[in-house]
Order: C-alpha cells, then sequence, then structure tokens
C-alpha cells in the first residue's frame, strides 16, 4: 500500500501481519496516547501496526478517535475508498462559575471560581485507502469499534454496490445505499458553506500558487466536474436541485490504467510522480512540429499540442516514462478541460469546481486543468479547486445519515490540530517531496454547537477578507510571523505548565504540544498552503487547538481571574475620576482608557514580557506608555464631532483582553454609551483564547460591576445593554462567521455602531473590512515589526472611525 | 490542435459572381464550382474532342454536353502548365492529388517536355511509390473536367517523415524545370518550405489549410455524380446487424459541423462557402490512436493497428457503467454498457495481464472515437447545428469508428444530430490546394 503516514525507515514498522497482532492503540482520551509518531522510537514503533508489508497504521494518528465513532459514512469509488466517520471527542473545557453569595466572604476573595471540565463534542474524520486493502481496514475498523451503537453505515460511491456484503459481514453494520450524485453535491455544498478557504484557484507561476476563495453566501449555481474513474458534470442549481448534465470516460481511470500499461508503473501517485518529472515535448506532436512554428492565422502558438502521442507512432524508437506518464497527463487534463469548458458555455456558469481522486492536490494536475480551462475559455472561466475534493461524498453520504441530528443546524469548523488520514506517499519517494505545496492536510471537522452566519452589517459580504495580510502571498510577513510563534512557544508551553500546577503529567503534555505546534510551523514554512489560506489568525487558532488537543483549555484562567479580581476593585475609582471630567475631557480620557486597557495583552510578545518581569506595570503606566496624538492612525476629531451629534440606537463592541482592558477600559466607554441612550451588545468569545475574555467571564464580571454601578445595573435590567458570545474562540474576529443568535440580536436593535477593539480582530483582522453602518477600530500596536510595518513604532495608536459614504453627513 | 479560433475567410477575392456557383449548377455541370473556367472549359475540351490523342478517348458524355464557345486563348493564358499538384503536408500524412489530362493532343503531346511525361507516366501506372507511397485507386475521379481540361484526378498519400524521399525524386526528376508552381497546404507547407527550396528548388505556394480543407470538401461533393455517393450516413446505427452505409444528398449543407479527424482534429462551423470558424480541436485524434497503439502492442502502421482493433474487445480493457453499478446508473440515464472509465480496468494488475493486445488497440481506438464524438456533439450544441460531416485520414478504412461515430452521434443527441461522411475523407485540404493553383482566390 502506498499511503503513508509519513515515510520512515521500514525498520521501523514492524512487521505484525495478521489480525491478532493489530491492537487496539489505546483510548485516544488517555493523554499517553497522544504520542507524536515521528517521535517514535523503538518503543512507540512497538505500537505501529504493519497491516502487510507496507501499509503501516500509526495508532495514535490515523482512525483517530475511531473508539467512539458514532456514525460511518464509506465512500467507495473505482479505485479508492473515503471513509468518514464522527466520533464524540472528550476533552476538557475550562468553566467560570460565580461563588455563592453568601459563601463569597469565607471562600477567598476571588470573583468567580474556575473549574476544568469534561467535555463531549462532535468531531468529524476522515480517511482513504485503495479497495485493494478495503478487507484489511475494515478488519481493523471492526477490532477498534468498541463504544459504537450504530447499527447502519452509509455507503455511496460506485462500489457501494460491489462491497455491501464485504462491508455487512466484516462490520456487522447494516449497509445503507445512498445515491452517489446526491452525495457528491451534499458534500460540495457543505465544504463550500462550511469551510473558509475551501475552493482555491491554482497559479503555478504566481507568487502565491493557491489563491483561497471566501465562503460565498450564495455558492449557487455552479459546475462540479467530478474526477474520479470517469468523469462526471453537474451542473448544481440550489441545495436540492442538480442535474448531471454529462461527463467522460477519460478520466482518473484512464491515466492509471493507461499510464500503467505504458510505464510499467503500478501506482497511481508514482504515475503522477513521473510525470512531474517528464517532457511531453518528446511525445507529443506540437504545433511547430507540424508548421515549424506557429498556426499564426488561427493563433495556435508553436508550443500548442497538436496531436497527443503524436510522435510515439512509430516502432523504433524508445519513450521515456517520464515522457509518456507527462503526455498521457496533458492529454487527460486538456480533454476534461475542454468537455468542462463546453458544458460551462452550453449552460452558461462561470463557476467551475473541479473534485475527485484525479485531483488530490497534485500541482502538476491542477496546472495542466488550469492551462486547459485558461485557454478553451480565454480566461473567462476559472478552474476552482476545493480541499476536501476527494471527501464530497463521503461528507455528503455522512450528512445523509446525520439528517436526523439536523445537520444544518449547526456550523463546522476544521480542527487544526488534528488530521486522521493518511498522507499520499509513495515510499520510494524521496521524503523531502513531501514538501510539494500540493499536498493539504485532511483536517478533522469539529461541529460547533452554533450556528454560524455573517454579520449583517457588512457592506459586501461576497468580498470581505477578515484577514488583513495573506501570508502565503507575503513571503518576509510569513517569515515573521512563523519566528514570531515559534519564539513564544516557550513561554505558550511554559504558561499551559503554570496552569495546571497541581497534575503532574502536564509537563510531558506540554511538551507533547509544543512538539505538536513547533511541527506544524515547521510544515507551514515549507507548505504555506497545508490547511488553507495561512494568517496570523490561522496561527494562532492552530495554537489554541493544539493547546485544546493537549487538555490545556484554557492556560490563562487563573491569570485572567488574578487581574479581573484587581481591575474591579479598582473600577469605582476609575468612575469617578471620568465623571468628574467635562464633557469633551472625558469622552477623550474613555477613549485613552480603552486604549490604555489594551496594552494588558499577553497574547503580544513585547506586552507579555513586560507583565512577566514587571507584574506591577499598571493602567497609569500603560496610559504614559501610550502614543500622544496625532496617532498612527488618527479620527478621534471626526469621532468626537460625530458624539456631538443624535445618539446611536445600537453598539455592537467586539471585546478584547480581560482584566484592565474589560474592566477598566471597555465598561467605562459602554457605560458612557448607555448613560447617552445607545444600547449596547457586548460580544465575547464564546470559548477561552488568550487572555481574551470569555462570555462566561464577562457575565459575571458585569454583574458584579453591576452591582457597584446604576447606570450598567439599569442597562442589564432594561435590556439596553446585552452580553452575547461570539461563536469565536480564537484571538482574531471572522465577521462571517459569527453565533446566529448574535447577528440576530444585532439585527433586530438596528445596531449602527460596531465596535472592534484590539489587535488580533481590528489589525490582524478586519483592518480593511467595510461596514455599512458606522464603526470604530480601536487597537494598539503591541508588535514593532508590525508597527515598522505600518509606518509607527511600539505603542503606536490605530484609531480608525470610518461612516458609510452616505451616512457621513447626517453623522457630522 | 487544441484551440479555438475564428477564421473568417476573405470575401473580397470571392464576390465574382462565378466564385459562389449554387449546388445546382456546378452538379449539373460536373465542373470546377466557381471556377472562372467553369463556362470556358467546355470549348477547350469540344477542341481537345475534336482532336484526341491517340490512346485518350474523351468522355462521350462530356462531349455531348452542349455548351457555348468561349475564348480558348485567354483560358490557355490562364491556365497554369502541367502539371497540376495539390498538396496537403499534414502531421503524420502528406497527401497529394494529381490531375492527369486525358485530353492531350498530339501538338501537346510532342510539345509536352520529357520530364512532365516522366511524372505522369511515374504517377499513373503505379499505385505504390517507394515502400510507403500509395495511390488510392478507388478514389479516383475519372473524366474530370478541370479549367478546361478533362483527365482523371489522382489520390496519393505517404507519410510525412518520407517527404525528403519525395523531394528527393522531384531532384531527380527536374521537377523545379517545368517552372510550375506547387501549391501546398497543411503544416508541412510552412515547416518544410525551406526544403523544398534547398533540396528540390521549388517554391512552395502556402495557402492556408482550413481554407483549403473546406474548399475541398465542396468542391469533391458537387463534383461527385456517378458512383458511389461522396456523402453517406449509417442508417440504423445501433443495431449492428441492420447498420448499412447509405448515400446521402448534402444539399443545402449550410450550417454544418466540419469534423477533420487528422493526426489531431480542427471543428470547423461551416455557414457558407466563405464563411466559417473553427470552433475548437482537440489532441486527441488520429496521431494519439496510432501513437499509442504503437506503444501498446507494438504495432507501427495505422493499417496494422485497425487490424487489430478489429479482433479484439475493448470491454476488457474499459470499465463499464455495469462495472461499477452492477447494471444502469438509471437515475441519469446511464446505460450500463456505457464506457465510465477508458483503461479503467488496467488500474488491475491482474487486468493488465489478461488483456491481449488487440483488446488494447480497440479499446485505444474507441476511447478515441468517443471522445471526438463527445466534443463534436457539444460543439453542434454551443453552435444550434446539426449535421456533422466527418473527414480526415483516421476514418480512412475504419469503419469501426464511423459507425461508432454514428452511433454516438444519434444515442447521445436522442436522434437529433446525424454523423455523415464523405468518401474522400483525407483528401480534401490537397483538393483545396489544387482548386487554389487553378483559380487564386
Amino acid at each position: 500500500m502506498y499511503l503513508f503516514l509519513r515515510p520512515r525507515p521500514p525498520t521501523r514498522a514492524c512487521s505484525l501481519i495478521g489480525p491478532a497482532d493489530v491492537r487496539l492503540p489505546g483510548n485516544v482520551s488517555t493523554p499517553s496516547t497522544m504520542a507524536e509518531c515521528s517521535q517514535a522510537d523503538g518503543g512507540v514503533a512497538s505500537r505501529h501496526h504493519t497491516m502487510d508489508k507496507s501499509i503501516t497504521l500509526p495508532p495514535d494518528e490515523i482512525f483517530r478517535n475511531l473508539e467512539n465513532a458514532k456514525r460511518f459514512a464509506i465512500d467507495i469509488g473505482g479505485s479508492l475508498t473515503k471513509l468518514a466517520y464522527y466520533s464524540t471527542v472528550q476533552h476538557k473545557v475550562a468553566k467560570v462559575r460565580s461563588f455563592d453569595h453568601s459563601a463569597k466572604e469565607a471562600a477567598s476573595d476571588k470573583l468567580y471560581e474556575i473549574s476544568v471540565q469534561e467535555e463531549v463534542t462532535a468531531r468529524l474524520h476522515f480517511i482513504k485507502f485503495e479497495n485493494a486493502y478495503i478487507e484489511t481496514c475494515l478488519d481493523f475498523i471492526k477490532d477498534h469499534l468498541v463504544n459504537t451503537d450504530t447499527k447502519v453505515i452509509k455507503a455511496t460511491g460506485g462500489g457501494a454496490h460491489k462491497f455491501k456484503e464485504l462491508l455487512e459481514r466484516k462490520l456487522r453494520l447494516k449497509v445503507d445505499k445512498e445515491d452517489e450524485m446526491t452525495c457528491l453535491i451534499k458534500g460540495c455544498n457543505f465544504v463550500l458553506r462550511n469551510i473558509p478557504h475551501e475552493a482555491f484557484v491554482y497559479a503555478k507561476h504566481a507568487d502565491s500558487e493557491f489563491r483561497f476563495q471566501t465562503t460565498q453566501p450564495d455558492i449557487f449555481p455552479y459546475l462540479l466536474v467530478n474526477i474520479g474513474s470517469g468523469v462526471s458534470i453537474v451542473k448544481v442549481e440550489s441545495e436540492d436541485k442538480f442535474e448531471r448534465i454529462g461527463g467522460s470516460s477519460i478520466g482518473g481511470g484512464t491515466f492509471w490504467g493507461l499510464g500503467a500499461l505504458l510505464t510499467k508503473t503500478k501506482r497511481f501517485d508514482e504515475l503522477l510522480q513521473l510525470a512531474s518529472k517528464g517532457q511531453h515535448t518528446n511525445v507529443d506532436m506540437l504545433v511547430k512540429d507540424i508548421y515549424g512554428g506557429s498556426y499564426g492565422s488561427l493563433g495556435l502558438t508553436g508550443d500548442l499540442i497538436a496531436s497527443s502521442f503524436g510522435k510515439s507512432a512509430t516502432a523504433d524508437k524508445e519513450f521515456s516514462k517520464e515522457d509518456m506518464a507527462k503526455s498521457l497527463l496533458h492529454m487527460i487534463s486538456n480533454d476534461i478541460g475542454q468537455l468542462a469548458c463546453l458544458y460551462a458555455k452550453l449552460h452558461q456558469l462561470s463557476r467551475v469546481y473541479f473534485g475527485g481522486f484525479f485531483i488530490r492536490g497534485h500541482p502538476v494536475t491542477m496546472h495542466t486543468i488550469t492551462y486547459s480551462i485558461n485557454f478553451f475559455t480565454k480566461g473567462e472561466v476559472q478552474a476552482l479547486f476545493l480541499r476536501h475534493e476527494g471527501y464530497l461524498g463521503a461528507i455528503g453520504a455522512f450528512l445523509k445519515g446525520a439528517e436526523e441530528d439536523n445537520p444544518n443546524q449547526y456550523s463546522w469548523g476544521e480542527n487544526y490540530a488534528g488530521s486522521s488520514g493518511l498522507m499520499s506517499i509513495s515510499p520510494e519517494m524521496n521524503p523531502m517531496q513531501r514538501a510539494r505545496s500540493g499536498t493539504f492536510d485532511m483536517l478533522e471537522m469539529d461541529r460547533l454547537e452554533r450556528q454560524l452566519v455573517n454579520l449583517h452589517l457588512l457592506q459586501d459580504p461576497s468580498s470581505y477578507i477578515p484577514d488583513t495580510v495573506d501570508l502565503t502571498e507575503d513571503a518576509p510577513a510569513r517569515e515573521y510571523w512563523l519566528d514570531c510563534f515559534e519564539e513564544a512557544l516557550d513561554g505558550v508551553v511554559k504558561r499551559a505548565v503554570a496552569s495546571q500546577p497541581d497534575m503532574a503529567e502536564s509537563v510531558e503534555r506540554a511538551e507533547k504540544f509544543r512538539h505538536k505546534y513547533r511541527h506544524k510551523l515547521q510544515t507551514l514554512r515549507h507548505q504555506p498552503f497545508a490547511y488553507g489560506s495561512l494568517t496570523v489568525r490561522s496561527l494562532l487558532d492552530t495554537r489554541e487547538h493544539c493547546l485544546n488537543e493537549f487538555n490545556f483549555p484554557d492556560p490563562y484562567s487563573k491569570i485572567k481571574q488574578k487581574e479581573n479580581d484587581g481591575a474591579l476593585k479598582y473600577y469605582r475609582k476609575a468612575v469617578r475620576c471620568l465623571e468628574s471630567l467635562e464633557w469633551e475631557q472625558r469622552q477623550f480620557a474613555l477613549v485613552r482608557g480603552v486604549l490604555a486597557g489594551n496594552v494588558f495583552d499577553w497574547g503580544a510578545k513585547a506586552v507579555s514580557d513586560v507583565l512577566e518581569s514587571d507584574p506591577e506595570f499598571g493602567f497609569e503606566e500603560a496610559k504614559r506608555q501610550l502614543e500622544e496624538r496625532p496617532w498612527l492612525v488618527d479620527s478621534y476629531d471626526q469621532w468626537l464631532q460625530r458624539l456631538k451629534g443624535r445618539p446611536h440606537k445600537c453598539a455592537l463592541f467586539f471585546v478584547d483582553n480581560s482584566g484592565v482592558d474589560i474592566i477598566l477600559g471597555v465598561m467605562p466607554f459602554v457605560r458612557e454609551l448607555l448613560a447617552r441612550g445607545t444600547e449596547v451588545v457586548l460580544a465575547s468569545n464564546s470559548g477561552p483564547a488568550l487572555n481574551d475574555v470569555t462570555n462566561g467571564e464577562l457575565q459575571i464580571l458585569t454583574e458584579r460591576i453591576a452591582a457597584m454601578d446604576p447606570v450598567i445595573q439599569a442597562g442589564l435590567r432594561d435590556d439596553r445593554l446585552t452580553l452575547i458570545p461570539s461563536g469565536s474562540s480564537s484571538p482574531c474576529l471572522d465577521l462571517s462567521r459569527l453565533d446566529k443568535v448574535l447577528a440576530m440580536v444585532v439585527r433586530e436593535r438596528h445596531t449602527d455602531l460596531v465596535i472592534i477593539e484590539g489587535m488580533g480582530r481590528a489589525i490582524h483582522t478586519n483592518y480593511y473590512a467595510t461596514l455599512s453602518c458606522e464603526s470604530l477600530k480601536m487597537a494598539v500596536i503591541k508588535n514593532s515589526w508590525l508597527a515598522d510595518r505600518l509606518g509607527g513604532k511600539l505603542f503606536s495608536v490605530v484609531f480608525k472611525y470610518e461612516a458609510p459614504a452616505a451616512d457621513a453627513d447626517v453623522a457630522v | 490542435m487544441a484551440s479555438n479560433g475564428h477564421h473568417q475567410r476573405d470575401d473580397d477575392s470571392a464576390d465574382d459572381e462565378d466564385e459562389t456557383p449554387t449546388k445546382k449548377q456546378t452538379r449539373s455541370n460536373k465542373d470546377v464550382p466557381g471556377s472562372g473556367c467553369l463556362l470556358r472549359s467546355e470549348a477547350d475540351k469540344e477542341a481537345a474532342a475534336a482532336d484526341p490523342p491517340a490512346g485518350h478517348t474523351p468522355s462521350p458524355r462530356r462531349a455531348s454536353d452542349a455548351m457555348p464557345r468561349l475564348r480558348s486563348d485567354s483560358v490557355k493564358k490562364s491556365r497554369p502548365p502541367f502539371p497540376w499538384f495539390g498538396m496537403d503536408i499534414g502531421g503524420t500524412l502528406v497527401k497529394l492529388v494529381y490531375f492527369e489530362p486525358r485530353d492531350i493532343t498530339a501538338e501537346e503531346e510532342q510539345e509536352e517536355v520529357e520530364n512532365l511525361k516522366s511524372i505522369r507516366r511515374y504517377l499513373t501506372s503505379n499505385t505504390a511509390y517507394g515502400t510507403t507511397g500509395i495511390r488510392d485507386v478507388h478514389l479516383e475521379l475519372r473524366e474530370l473536367t478541370l479549367c478546361g481540361r478533362t483527365g482523371n484526378l489522382h489520390f496519393i498519400r505517404f507519410p510525412t517523415h518520407d517527404l525528403p524521399a519525395f523531394l528527393q525524386m522531384g531532384r531527380n526528376k527536374h521537377f523545379s524545370s517545368l517552372h510550375t508552381s506547387l501549391c501546398a497546404t497543411g503544416g508541412g507547407a510552412y515547416k518544410f518550405e525551406a526544403d523544398f527550396r534547398t533540396m528540390a528548388d521549388l517554391q512552395l505556394h502556402k495557402l492556408d489549410e482550413l481554407d483549403c480543407l473546406i474548399r475541398g470538401v465542396l468542391y469533391i461533393d458537387a463534383v461527385v455524380s456517378s458512383g458511389p455517393s461522396e456523402c453517406y450516413y449509417f442508417e440504423n446505427p445501433a443495431e449492428p446487424e441492420r447498420c448499412v452505409q447509405r448515400p446521402y444528398a448534402l444539399e443545402n449543407p449550410y450550417p454544418l459541423l466540419l469534423v477533420n479527424i487528422g493526426s489531431g482534429v480542427s471543428i470547423m462551423a461551416v455557414y457558407s462557402e466563405n464563411n466559417y470558424k473553427r470552433v475548437t480541436g482537440t489532441s486527441l485524434g488520429g496521431g494519439t490512436f496510432l501513437g499509442l497503439c504503437c506503444l501498446l502492442t507494438g504495432c507501427s502502421t495505422f493499417e496494422e493497428a485497425l487490424q487489430m482493433a478489429s479482433q479484439g474487445e475493448s470491454t476488457r480493457v474499459d470499465k463499464l457503467v455495469r462495472d461499477i453499478y452492477g447494471g444502469d446508473y438509471e437515475r441519469f440515464g446511464l446505460p450500463g454498457w456505457a464506457v465510465a472509465s477508458s483503461f479503467g480496468n488496467m488500474m488491475s494488475k491482474e487486468k493488465r495481464e489478461s488483456v491481449s493486445k488487440e483488446d488494447l488497440a480497440r479499446a485505444t481506438l474507441v476511447t478515441i472515437t468517443n471522445n471526438i464524438g463527445s466534443i463534436t456533439r457539444m460543439c453542434a450544441l454551443n453552435e444550434n447545428i446539426e449535421r456533422v460531416v466527418f473527414v480526415g485520414n483516421f476514418l480512412r478504412v475504419n469503419t469501426l469508428s464511423m459507425k461508432l461515430l454514428a452511433y454516438a452521434m444519434d444515442y447521445w443527441s436522442k436522434g437529433q444530430l446525424k454523423a455523415l461522411f464523405l468518401r474522400h475523407e483525407g483528401y480534401f485540404g490537397a483538393v483545396g490546394a489544387l482548386l487554389e493553383l487553378l483559380h487564386p482566390s
């Protein structure tokens, strides 16, 4: 079998042949089994199951969480089997709970208690293997399937029919066949809707090979060209309306079958490997071979292929395997591209997605198809590829099976920490070739308990890109941030260990976290596209996901608690101080307060250094550090002018850090808004990320503040101050993926002002986001490299007030 | 060739009324369509008939045609000197048409230089030239009147890689001393122009291949009225036992989709004699069939490859819908016998070892043919054209492909599309080149 997780010397994998030796990888929920395979020493290697002499199944990585699999869906194609299984995953979450009022004084002087609870979430895993190994894999599944109560397996694909009996016998599950095309389309709709950066354009010679597309609010209509053994061309008009409008028998099976005959190379990936090294011009007859140059009057350049394999029509010449494989690849890709264009033209569709195992993220294939599409449509149609190309059918079959769970009421998100699939690596391949940019890790997908939707206030949802810098395109920035995250890793590990002082094995887990995250960073250095677009946000999120993976649900919980306690004590004084000021002075002081509060950020390296070395670094100190006006970005005058006008109807405030930031910076500002007659919706993270305040924490804090402050109290009582989780657990913010409840409230309240605070939410993301209402972006730049880039210096201030063009006059 | 291109012939040269004859005219006259010689030629011919050269009997049918006499002198002047050749140098084959005058007068005979005579005799007395040159005797058009002269049109082909030998022969026979201009089309006219000059001292008159092709198709279709019909189709393409070739009268041919399958494939939409565009093309053509067959079976000629294909079984090589679904894929109207994946069975080692060379040749033929059919069908839909004419040397002695195309067109279009074929399948470009010699447009 050619599927290896990662190349390793064959001696590493011990030869445990036969079912008796295929052992359970162990309970995944216990940390000791979460060992990283590449760390494999002799001891770890003994846990690898070798199913025959070339399949190696490292237990922690593939078939992860199989024990708790609840649903199975299998897509058996002409040559490959794709399996999607849905398991519950138990992991730890940090919860905060207010102390009993009565017992409070006695228990401690802390505001709230932190507890770590077990939570069970749902996760979708993916794996694929060649049909030839289906029995072995089914045996493996059967042996490891312990906690499942499922009785059925959803099956789709052409092979579902052929392997039905085998599936039923091996797994002792009832096979429920689902229509292939229905599954395919369901899967495609699902990934297009749920997975940011699912679709991408491939450009071989551009600065950035992959240009990822943002999730479109309206994904229909589109053409799906699914290239399996053969080709199906499907027009999709809505969730349930689609039609197979055509196809071709020249597809992946032709490449594989004909390629195997021509080159005596058995494996698909090896064939592609050969192709990537070949020169098709030795085998193909080009226009210039016939014309001696171009065919000018038709605008056909000399390098165009006039006749595929046209030069091989001779018995007395030898052709190299590489050249023949390349020629074959060109022939098939061009042909598919041409047919796709003819169908797109006939049905007037401009969005054409390519899926199926033939593509598999192989650059050489994507390049030839892209080239072909460009050529045949003169650039009018763009070839779009999908990161989950091979899994659409399996995902669709899963969704069919999960219909009773109403899968559409959830959103899904990729888990950057986990991938259960085998990397498609041929054993003969040079390990370095693994680094080729075309490989995507097949990440697991977490079911998010809430549905995520667009903020309706986005000016143009279809062109909204949350991230300010695309690190896949910006190489210097990529280098800087990867270094930055790598350097910060020691601190994060230290912090994680410190957060669990009572747990002895936390050091070990933290090391595993360190290894995993460092490995991800290294992967990203070589393959910036491995998980879709690479951004500061994705780097931050990956770190959070990895921490969670190793049961560090909230390393900052205690620090946050301490800071919240401390800041709360100062609240009354701060408010009194502000109230003593004249209106205009007060407005400025409020803004400075938010900005100074925002300096308190453990997420920023420059600050975490200061914070760790000097815990006394205080609010007043922070104010002194702030840049004097004019700030780096300074529209304070316009803001002040605006405040002199009518109050806003409702402000949506995306908050940032806990402690001083939220309590002494944000709350007084909110208080002023409320006093002006503006309703306020405070949106905070649903789950922990760094020292950002979570909704759970904010609820408690706000109650405590309300007890001291009648304005806040009245706001809460009258429902003019509302706290809603944002749906995110990231230090950054994607306005196209907000908790549905938040989005609904924002709409209902006719929100006319959106305030975004902090570097993660207002600079790394959303800096260029255009809203259809007034917006205020406030942040202190706590990173000297970024400050430099923006033309400022450390602690430079961004105060960006914007009003939509039409409203501007009214506002002033 | 894999490309789109719109191509419109220059109309200014064709505005002359004589240039655009109707089908009727040309059919009844059995002469050059649109040629300026059309009417004049008869005078000349009668003169020739009055004094036939020994051993050359002019057609009585021709002689009886009553045509007005015109100034024969001017005809002679405008008429190029013999020999009359048209050449199409493709990627794989060189196609040559040669007009052999049969109305040579004694006077002419005497005047005729030895070179010319020897060329004429060499070409007409042989059916094979060297090891690879072949005269397709069955395609010969006899007693054709061309530019006032009556004679036979010969169709000769040889592989493009033997062009040097051809040039050498031209040099040996002192072809250049005849001061004829050699009209040539196809890519080779460009590629080998210098070779013609240096090796044989010949100046090529290069012509666009699609212009020539279309001109040739329309001409041949117009002049052939006796013998087997030039244009034909297959009746009952779905039933092998009842599938028979039937003549088709290609009257009011426009619009038509012209699919030329040579080494590669070009697809043209033809709206009138002078208005056509190249819709697209594909690199999967005759060259691909032969190239792959050579690699897969070790054969070396088209005939061999076809011979093997005729004895093979493609379903052992291809994965059919029923191989995957166990039967029809009803939901999408895919019959079980349809090919789901060409060469799909060859993914399996066991099956690779069990197929024969003949099976592989057959599968290659079926794959290439079906693909051309499916691209053609999409073009026909996009261009809204119902009649498709397939030409090109891929179809030579290739009834398998023709029937397959006929069936595919009919089946997938639910009877909307009709596949038509022409007997002189590969020679139209060369004929067009000859016409250009006789009557420059």
